[in-house]
């Protein structure tokens, strides 16, 4: 009954860290989404916080009231890596790894960060890395051992400055970009709170205007939407949640992700505004 | 005074997320921000167990679910039968804990 361990094969699972430099442009939501939209798909997915001393990757998972141990405690020694995993109450295949709240980032070491993430990847096909902002250690040791990034890009200059910045270490200060001979990191822009409305309007950058200042390939086009909000308070990913062109946006990026091709879509959630909804819609 | 014209505006999603903040904070604040006894708490039920029977070091399992009223905290220690079997055991706790004020 405890010996079947030995037999299973091992999946080398692969490491996806989400990161943006920049804060408040959607990574905990992207990486719940991203998350549970690869579990949704049968894949068998664990998602981690990096932001050690500001968890809430467990809020937007809504497993807060379950955290016992976390990812320090396992870095430690203090805990085993099953003990800290909370497994999803939703979704058969999709586990939490919480991060600590009362620990700073150098508890995040190397070895430590490397040890946990070899134990997963024989374990679980996707490994999500939800990097906290800035560029200091915790999202430093987030994109460390990633095989593939996730840049999460608003369509506003702060935003796109930081990934830019973030695009830079991603491919000098990371295992795959010191280990000669290595493929480098897979970097993909995931453009989110993007207003169609603004945009017509000449309010806001284009996706193209994104991707030509970035020069990476486009993971995918998440609309604002008041679908984000809503699944946040409920502690629900949003590709969980009730249908939105959001989360619809979000199962677009996973299925490139696993390598397949959909075509570029740009929904929209905004509801009509008041004049709209008065003298009838225009658009 | 004006509070119920507004209250009925807010959406159920606002209200679960008020909700689901004042049990975490409230637990957050008084109790410090985590359970940071938890791996001290197992390594000391360890200790104590295995000085009366043998069980594996990965054994134990902490479990918590924190409400508003009361959080529970369920221990599992798992250990093998010497070759009589009986149903494979384990041993539970329940505890209460402390009430949250909000």
């Amino acid at each position: 009954m405890t010996s079947n361990l030995t037999q299973k094969p091992k999946v080398q699972g692969k490491i996806i860290v989400i990161t943006s430099g920049k804060g408040g442009v959607g990574k905990t939501t992207s990486a719940a989404a991203i998350s549970a939209g690869l579990a949704q798909r049968g894949h068998k997915t664990v998602v981690i916080d990096f932001d050690v001393g500001l968890r809430n990757l467990d809020m937007i998972m809504g497993c807060e009231r379950r955290v016992v141990f976390d990812f320090i405690n396992v870095i430690q020694g203090d805990a085993r890596l099953k003990q800290a995993l909370i497994k999803d109450k939703r979704l058969e295949n999709l586990f939490i790894l919480p991060t600590s709240q009362t620990r700073d980032k150098d508890a995040l070491t190397k070895e430590g960060v490397e040890k946990v993430l070899n134990e997963l990847r024989d374990e679980f096909e996707y490994i999500v890395c939800d990097s906290p902002a800035g560029i200091e250690r915790g999202a430093q040791m987030a994109m460390y051992f990633a095989d593939e990034a996730v840049v999460v890009t608003n369509p506003e200059v702060s935003s796109v400055r930081d990934s830019d910045r973030v695009l830079g270490l991603l491919s000098s200060k990371t295992a795959r970009a010191e280990r000669p001979g290595a493929e480098p990191i897979k970097a993909q822009v995931l453009l989110t709170r993007y207003d169609v409305q603004r945009i017509a309007r000449g309010e806001m950058m284009t996706v193209d205007d994104v991707l030509e200042i970035l020069a990476v390939p486009l993971l995918g086009i998440v609309p604002e939407s008041p679908a984000v909000l809503r699944a946040s308070n409920e502690g629900v990913p949003v590709t969980m949640d009730e249908p939105s062109a959001a989360s619809a946006a979000y199962m677009d990026a996973v299925a490139r992700l696993t390598g397949e091709e959909v075509e570029m879509r740009l929904a929209s959630d905004k509801r009509p505004g008041l004049f709209q909804r008065l003298f009838g819609r225009t658009g | 005074m004006f509070g119920f014209i507004f209250r009925p505006r807010k959406t159920k999603s606002a209200q679960t997320a008020k909700d689901r903040l004042q049990i975490l904070l409230a637990h957050e604040r008084g109790s410090g921000p985590a359970p940071d006894f938890l791996p001290e708490l197992q390594r000391e039920i360890l200790e104590v167990i295995r000085r009366h029977m043998k069980i594996d070091k990965d054994a134990v399992e902490i479990k918590m679910d924190r409400g508003d009223e009361w959080s529970s905290l369920e221990i599992n220690i798992e250990f093998p039968n010497k070759e009589k079997d009986d149903s494979d055991k384990e041993a539970d706790k329940d505890e209460g804990e402390d009430k949250a004020k909000a």
